[in-house]
């Protein structure tokens, strides 16, 4: 329903060391007309020109680096049923990726699953955006 | 006065509060201003904080809504029953998470609050003695491809008459009564490669009321329907046109009314639910709550505009203000 809303293209940056980067970072939102506890996001997919990222490689943190709780791995999200992602509010996606986002024009792309549960199947969100960060 | 009230659901401004351009209260201050000062809210939607809502918070709530003319009117509540990965919710916990929504809902003030189609009857049951300690009406939400007389409703039904509540019943949302199909909807898939010819033969086919897996058989099947159109085809799965003239046999079992659309005319006119049957019929039984928008047309329409729920509403509620005087007027020279 929000689909072309859930990545904040121009929050797109490298992380680590800015002469080497280890990663990169970006803001997007939940795709949902309501928060949700963490533990029912179940997958937040990422690819860099349709090439899909280790799941192990994502970090999720719903206070934006305000650094009152720790990134949590997807793994970790599994059992955070304290904590949400409210709606309409960014949340920092963290990438390890060696070297930073690659130069040049790429498409990023995110796909969210959420187990929602009324719904008979996951819910999925998918975004991609053609991005750049020289 | 009329014994129907008009209000907003805060879902009906999605679009512009998930981009930041409404605040709820903005939302709030907008219903106000069109006549529709009761506001049903979605807490874990409005609320960023929820389920921790502090006194503090409920307060500024209620002196928000008290600037603005507004009150509440309904709660939509959720129930996470696949919290934990690979495992339901027991019954115990399910109960739990229901009573601590009444009871946020009777901190709030607000007496009416929309279950989930899909809780199940006998949880909800369990959850009647608290709600009648809360003083809050759980309305199980009619939702299509649901409809009043569908069997899982009267199962709701059978709970509230078995044990003489008041505090257990239904809420209907007018998706149940989609007359014609939305031409929001058609809109969309033909932009995603349905072709005229095949959208209009499911345009149809709705039409007629023919049993919608005929149409997706014939769409998917005979006519070797691309993707766009058998997802066209598919949406007749949901899109049910109950008889409005059933509602007053299931008025004594609801208060408050999601009042769904999905695009209104520039003449104020709904293309899709069939108001001009449901509002007369409401008059007529003397039914007495809230006709509450939720205006759900902004998914089938950003990816080529600009969404404007506000004018969205504001038409819808002009169509409501003249079918309610009209039907009222037929009610007098009878």
């Amino acid at each position: 329903m929000f689909d072309k809303y859930l990545i904040d293209a121009a929050s797109l940056r490298n992380t680590g060391p800015a002469d080497a980067p280890t990663g990169f970072a970006f803001e997007a939102k939940l795709g949902y007309y309501r928060g949700l506890g963490l533990s029912m996001i179940e997958k937040l997919d990422i690819a860099i020109d349709g090439e899909a990222l280790a799941r192990e490689a994502v970090r999720f943190d719903e206070t934006c680096g305000a650094g009152e709780l720790p990134p949590l791995t997807l793994d970790e999200m599994e059992t955070a049923y304290d904590r949400r992602w409210p709606f309409g509010a960014p949340a920092t996606i963290l990438v390890d990726y060696p070297g930073g986002f690659p130069k040049g024009e790429h498409a990023l792309s995110l796909r969210e699953q959420l187990r929602v549960s009324y719904l008979p199947f996951p819910s999925i969100n998918s975004d991609e955006k053609t991005v750049r960060l020289d | 006065m009329s014994k129907i009230r008009r209000g907003v659901s805060l879902y009906s401004f999605q679009e512009e509060m998930f981009l930041g351009q409404m605040s709820v209260e903005d939302c709030v201050a907008f219903g106000a201003s069109i006549g529709a000062p009761g506001v049903e809210i979605l807490p874990e939607q409005n609320m960023p904080t929820f389920p921790n809502i502090t006194d503090a918070q409920v307060g500024e709530w209620q002196d928000m809504l008290a600037r603005h003319g507004a009150h509440f009117t309904c709660y939509d509540m959720f129930l996470d029953t696949k919290l934990r990965k690979g495992e339901l919710m027991s019954d115990e916990e399910q109960v739990a998470s229901i009573q601590r929504d009444l009871a946020l809902c009777n901190r709030l003030g607000i007496q009416n609050m929309r279950v989930l189609i899909f809780v199940r009857p006998d949880i909800l049951e369990k959850c009647v003695p608290f709600a009648e300690k809360m003083d809050v009406h759980m309305g199980v939400e009619v939702h299509a491809p649901w409809h009043l007389e569908h069997a899982w409703i009267l199962r709701t039904i059978e709970v509230a008459d078995r044990l003489g509540t008041r505090h257990l019943g239904v809420l209907p949302d007018m998706g149940i009564f989609m007359k014609h199909y939305p031409p929001e909807f058609r809109a969309r898939f033909e932009r995603q490669g349905a072709r005229p010819e095949v959208a209009q033969f499911i345009v149809d086919q709705h039409e007629q009321k023919i049993m919608c897996e005929y149409t997706i058989y014939e769409v998917a099947v005979k006519m070797g329907g691309n993707k766009a159109e058998i997802a066209m085809a598919e949406t007749l799965r949901h899109a049910p046109y109950a008889n409005p003239k059933r509602l007053k046999d299931f008025a004594p079992y609801f208060r408050h009314i999601q009042a769904k659309f999905y695009g209104m005319t520039q003449d104020c006119e709904d293309p899709t639910i069939a108001y001009d049957e449901v509002i007369p019929e409401l008059v007529k039984c003397g039914w007495e709550g809230t006709l509450s928008s939720e205006y759900e047309g902004n998914r089938w329409i950003q990816d080529v505009m600009e969404v404007d729920s506000r004018e969205q509403v504001r038409r819808q509620h002009e169509m409501f203000k003249t079918l309610i005087a009209k039907a009222e007027a037929g009610l007098e020279t009878v």
